[in-house]
């Protein structure tokens, strides 16, 4: 099973790939920057590798290395969150 | 509890891709980027429970830092600062991946810190992700940093021509992979591994440095694309189905804006990443043969007289209005005229702006509704039986060369036909080019009329004279 875990993987990026382009030919053009926003917020979620990186026990180049991927991860989810919640707020019709 | 982390994995990539489904209307966007957000949170609070991390200083510090960062850039920025915004946003998650990528490299190494004689072997499916993460992330960083210099004008955003351009580049990215490919099998080769690193960061600079200023919706989506792939493959390195889920929805959303913007300016991707318009831009305004003639204009009295008798108004904002901050002007000349009975719609075209979607977060944030904007596609008929457009700042966009001048660099370029209305008012400071360094042929026709000045203050004279007459 181990050696099929790589192939595993690439499964679900392709199917993942194919979601993604159902979900987004469907958003309206009137959205296409909260959608980038948004979108760009959810590509933090590598902030996962740099809290996994940032908790090892001992201090080393691996955790300095984590603790900046953390900061920057961090401003990644949480500016982009925000900005697209404040921009999706203006958006009202007549 | 391994199972219980790996289920909550599976509801946060769930609840982001219910969040995007939701972006599919006005109606319900808060509520799906609302989504996705708590499906971040707990994504977050699964990874703190991995029995891998075993401190937590540095994370809270770091945590801490980041958002507290992200919080004030979202409440400062302006809404014409969006683009920058983003470009910054999307360069630190290409940064974060880089910087995974390298840990995980020093983690997985048996002798760092401490030799312990024990031979260092990577696993070949480990090594590429490693390797991919290094270079995508590495792009996305510098080539994000030197796009956010560019919208904000820090560094220039004329296209930038140097010798041997795309040779360099092709020959970078086969350095990168050859050296990729030798630091997997020899995993020890630490210096190898970071001129790999600082060889993409490079990188990043040279293929953004080439793009104009009117391409970055291109280049702008583009990155968005990178930095979804680039937690694409540090989910290969970690082994984990939530970034590679993650990251391939925004690299899809990426690529599929890409694709718009291209589209919206007739373009191949090729031609946009390999620096655009410049050849023709160099030999353009010389070569093309515009139509010189009588360019008539009108004064604000003259325009408020007009728009006395009319009773539909199609305006069309372009970069202009973002740069003169018009947005709020532009709103009141459509209340006043609309309390005159006029319609009033707007018509918006796909590369307008800097980044996709631009001229539609402007409007809404002066408060004009949004099922007033129409894409290009669904007002374009409509334009014959308008009686005045109003152009502001926008240029190439409704340059009629697009459709009969085959000599035009612009030629087959879909615009908006705002010469078929019956009178057509063009607010620009002056007669220069646009972007694509041509003369727009649509001020010399006769139904167009040049109206002279800022986009704030000509739009302002203009509402104040209207409310005068009423």
């Amino acid at each position: 099973m181990e050696e099929y875990l790589f192939l595993m993987h690439i499964y679900v990026f392709v199917l993942a790939i194919f979601v993604g382009f159902e979900l987004i030919t469907k958003v309206p053009p009137t959205l296409h920057t909260p959608l980038m926003s948004g979108s760009n917020a959810i590509s933090g979620i590598t902030i996962v590798g740099a809290i996994l990186s940032a908790g090892m026990e001992q201090f080393n180049v691996s955790t300095i290395l984590g603790l900046v991927a953390v900061i920057f991860a961090m401003i990644n989810v949480v500016g982009g969150f925000l900005v697209t919640d404040r921009m999706l707020k203006m958006f009202k019709k007549k | 509890m391994k199972a219980v982390i790996e289920i909550t994995y599976l509801v946060s990539s769930i609840l982001f891709i219910f969040g995007i489904k939701k972006l599919a209307s006005p109606k319900t966007a808060r509520q799906g980027n609302f989504l996705a957000a708590v499906g971040m949170f707990l994504a977050i609070v699964a990874t703190l429970l991995d029995q891998n991390v075993l401190t937590y200083e540095w994370i809270i510090i770091g945590s801490i830092i980041g958002a507290l960062v992200g919080a004030i850039m979202a409440i400062k920025v302006p809404m014409t600062g969006m683009p920058q915004m983003v470009g910054l946003l999307n360069g630190f998650g290409g940064g974060a991946s880089t910087l995974v990528a390298l840990s995980e490299y020093f983690r997985k190494n048996p002798n760092y810190p401490v030799d312990t004689g024990a031979a260092f072997t990577l696993p070949i499916d480990q090594g590429i992700a490693i390797i991919l993460s290094l270079l995508i992330g590495g792009v996305t960083f510098t080539g994000s940093l030197i796009a956010f210099g560019k919208l904000q004008g820090i560094v220039t955003g004329k296209v930038v021509k140097y010798p041997l351009q795309h040779p360099i580049n092709l020959l970078l990215v086969i350095a990168v992979l050859v050296a990729g490919a030798y630091v997997i099998i020899n995993p020890d080769s630490l210096g190898l591994l970071l001129i790999i690193t600082a060889v993409s960061l490079v990188l990043g600079v040279l293929l953004v440095l080439p793009i104009g200023g009117a391409d970055m919706p291109v280049a702008i989506s583009l990155l968005n694309s990178y930095s979804g792939l680039a937690a694409s493959t540090t989910g290969f390195v970690l082994g984990n189905n939530e970034l590679i889920i993650a990251g391939a929805l925004v690299g899809a959303s990426g690529i599929i804006l890409t694709i718009i913007m291209c589209k919206g300016m007739n373009r191949s991707l090729m031609n946009v990443v390999m620096g655009g318009w410049a050849s023709a831009g160099t030999t353009g305004p010389a070569t093309t043969t515009s139509p010189k003639g009588q360019v008539k204009s009108i004064d604000t009295e003259e325009l408020a007289m007009l728009l006395d008798a009319v009773s539909s108004v199609i305006i069309v904002p372009g970069y202009g209005m973002a740069v003169a901050q018009a947005q709020h002007a532009i709103r009141d000349l459509m209340n006043v005229l609309e309390k005159k009975g006029v319609n009033v719609r707007f018509a918006i075209h796909p590369v307008a702006g800097r980044m996709p979607g631009h001229m539609n977060v402007l409007l809404a944030e002066a408060q004009v509704p949004y099922d007033k904007l129409y894409a290009m596609e669904d007002i374009n008929d409509d334009f014959p039986n308008t009686d005045v457009v109003i152009v502001v700042g926008a240029n190439d966009v409704v340059n009629p060369a697009a459709r009969h001048d085959q000599n035009s660099p612009i030629y087959g370029m879909p615009i908006l036909n705002v010469d078929y209305a019956k009178t057509v008012i063009i607010n620009k400071r002056s007669l220069n080019v646009g972007y694509a360094g041509i003369d727009n042929e649509l001020f010399f026709y006769p139904n167009a009329l040049m109206y002279f000045g800022d986009a704030k203050e000509a739009i302002t004279k203009l509402v104040n004279e209207l409310k005068a007459s009423s």
